[in-house]
């Protein structure tokens, strides 16, 4: 099995790290912390890829599924809970940065701080 | 209802936090009605399954009869009670503190206050009670967003600060949720006790030591231990009196009490113990940074905050160490500076109005127009220097005693010299509130003792910090003995 998948999780983490400490921009950051993220969400979901084996759905026979010819449900069902995590964290993200919009007029962390200043 | 005990204590305030919205708007009466029964209902269920606990040794509880390990299982042992009943006690207190400072907000600032109020418990409580590393990951981000929002408050500072601390708690939560991942690859099971018996089997695993390094660096953010503490200051001085005493008190002991869970039951003490010492080193870094920094404040609520970074610090280090005496001093210290932290920021908040700065130099003279609220703060800081009999003093000596025992003289040191500096800062408030005169021309609009409801938290929590003194070998032979041995391996 290859591991370009989770090569793709630290490459995404690696982007979001870098992007939340180098951007100057708030949403900027924003969106990196959101790459971040997903970086984890990548991590589980290759967690759950197997070779040779079909999506995690019980056969329609009634039989008992077999583990190994099937993908691990349970990375998916945690990761869609982290995705809702998610969205609530931009929601609060952008919710405060609108505030700050508001108060300051800027979103530059720059002209953000000169202006908290004054 | 009794069988459901440890669920309610969940449960219970995260329906609250659905249902005061909604009341809240048509009747904010009714809301705050809602708010507080809601937080003692749960204080009270805490307090049944801590008595559960202690008598019947720990109890497990599967949620909707799904037995662990394939199910979601809530555990309340000594120590797990006994935080629930620390965090339900703070909400329940600083929620009843709250109602005054909120009079200014429209109904809709209210109700949602009271909302991520009572959700930041659900969060906290829940983290506290789950036997289980993803719910607990779930919890973590419903207390950390609800804390957010909290801080924020409604000044436009505030919303920045927040928006910081909401990058940095994201970052510690994705560590966090990463090395479950490492956890979960390598022994197929999310159940903690699980856990501890499969990685047991793993002496020597790299995934295993990675996925610790992940959880702890996770963890350390989310308690504030120095170096990782940068977020604290800020988001502590520019957010509202109502929010800070509550957040301030517990969140972070919350999260310390997490660090427990997983360096003394889930992982095996030879990985945990090379963790803990390198805690050690950070936490004794925190006491003296801490100290040094909160005596270079101007700013009241600022210094507070660095005696925080402190405080945690003393915490930590009770862990590292190791042997029975300082655990006990580390949760018997938890919980002083839980109590003896949310009377100074409510005294605080009472003392001097707004969400602005709060410079030192307004506090002049304040004795005379506050004695209550000044008092109960001079309690608090004499327990926080460590005076006895104040229960600051109980749990420094406890954990010079497990420094010793331990034989690290330098950890006793630091403890000594962290308090000398304390006394210095914490003194010069207390003098100049009973020695000087007022100052004429304070940029701050100064109140007095406040509305009974809003003056009436700070005294009981005064209170509890001369209690948490009196009868600290009640509480520690009673909850904390018996915690700390079963952490003692």
């Amino acid at each position: 099995m290859s591991h370009a998948d989770y090569a793709l999780s630290i490459l995404l983490l690696a982007v979001g790290l870098h992007g939340m400490l180098v951007q100057r921009h708030l949403v900027r950051k924003l969106l990196a912390m959101g790459v971040l993220q997903v970086a984890v969400i990548t991590f589980f979901v290759a967690l759950a890829a197997k070779s040779d084996a079909g999506p995690p759905l019980a056969p329609a026979s009634g039989q008992a599924p077999v583990a190994r010819q099937h993908a691990n449900p349970l990375p998916h069902a945690l990761m869609l809970t982290a995705i809702v995590v998610g969205v609530s964290t931009y929601g609060v993200g952008l919710a405060l940065l609108i505030r700050v919009h508001r108060r300051y007029g800027t979103l530059d962390e720059a002209e953000l701080l000169e202006r908290m200043r004054s | 209802m009794t069988r459901h005990l440890p669920i309610l204590i969940v449960v219970l305030p995260l329906c609250g936090a659905l249902l005061v919205p909604v009341t809240g708007l048509v009747a904010p009466r009714l809301a705050r009605l809602i708010a507080l029964l809601t937080l003692l209902l749960a204080h009270l269920c805490a307090l049944g399954a801590l008595q559960v606990a202690l008598t019947r040794g720990p109890w497990r509880y599967a949620l909707g009869g799904w037995e662990a390990p394939w199910g979601i299982e809530y555990v309340v042992d000594a120590l797990s009670g006994a935080v629930a009943v620390l965090v339900s006690f703070v909400a329940l207190t600083t929620a009843v503190y709250a109602g005054p400072h909120l009079a200014g907000r429209s109904r809709l600032g209210v109700a949602s206050h009271q909302a991520l109020h009572l959700l930041l418990t659900a969060g906290l409580l829940g983290i506290v009670v789950t036997g289980d590393v993803f719910n607990l990951y779930v919890f973590l981000e419903i207390a950390a967003l609800s804390g957010y929002a909290l801080l924020a408050g409604e000044s436009g500072r505030g919303a920045v600060a927040a928006f910081r601390y909401l990058l940095v708690g994201t970052v510690a939560a994705s560590l966090y949720l990463l090395g479950i991942g490492y956890l979960y690859a390598l022994t197929g099971t999310l159940n903690m006790a699980d856990l501890a018996a499969r990685l047991a089997l793993l002496p020597d695993s790299t995934a295993a030591a990675l996925a610790l390094a992940l959880i702890v660096v996770g963890l350390a953010i989310k308690t504030a231990l120095f170096p990782l503490h940068g977020w604290l200051p800020d988001a502590y001085a520019e957010a509202p009196a109502a929010a800070v005493a509550f957040v301030s008190s517990v969140a972070s002991k919350v999260a310390a009490y997490v660090l427990i869970r997983f360096l003394f039951f889930v992982f095996d003490a030879g990985a945990a113990g090379r963790v803990l010492d390198l805690l050690g080193v950070a936490a004794a870094g925190a006491i003296v940074f801490g100290a040094v920094m909160a005596l270079a404040q101007r700013d009241l609520r600022r210094m507070l905050a660095y005696s925080s970074v402190a405080h945690v610090g003393y915490v930590v280090l009770g862990l590292a160490l190791g042997n029975a005496v300082a655990l006990t001093g580390a949760l018997l210290h938890a919980a002083n500076h839980a109590v003896m932290k949310a009377c100074l920021f409510m005294a605080s908040g009472n003392l001097l109005r707004g969400a602005g700065p709060m410079p030192l130099t307004a506090l002049a003279g304040l004795a005379r127009r506050a004695p209550l609220t000044m008092a109960a703060f001079t309690v608090a800081a004499l327990s926080m220097v460590g005076l006895p009999p104040f229960g600051g003093f109980f749990s420094k000596w406890y954990l010079v005693l497990g420094a010793l025992e331990g034989g690290v003289p330098l950890a006793v040191a630091v403890i000594v010299g962290s308090s000398l500096l304390s006394a210095v800062y914490m003194f010069r408030i207390v003098e100049s509130a009973y020695f000087r005169e007022p100052a004429t021309d304070t940029p701050v609009p100064v109140a007095g003792e406040g509305p009974t409801a809003a003056l009436a938290p700070v005294l009981l929590m005064g209170a509890v910090v001369i209690g948490l003194g009196l009868f600290n070998q009640v509480l520690v032979e009673a909850v904390l003995a018996p915690a700390a041995e079963s952490l003692v391996r």
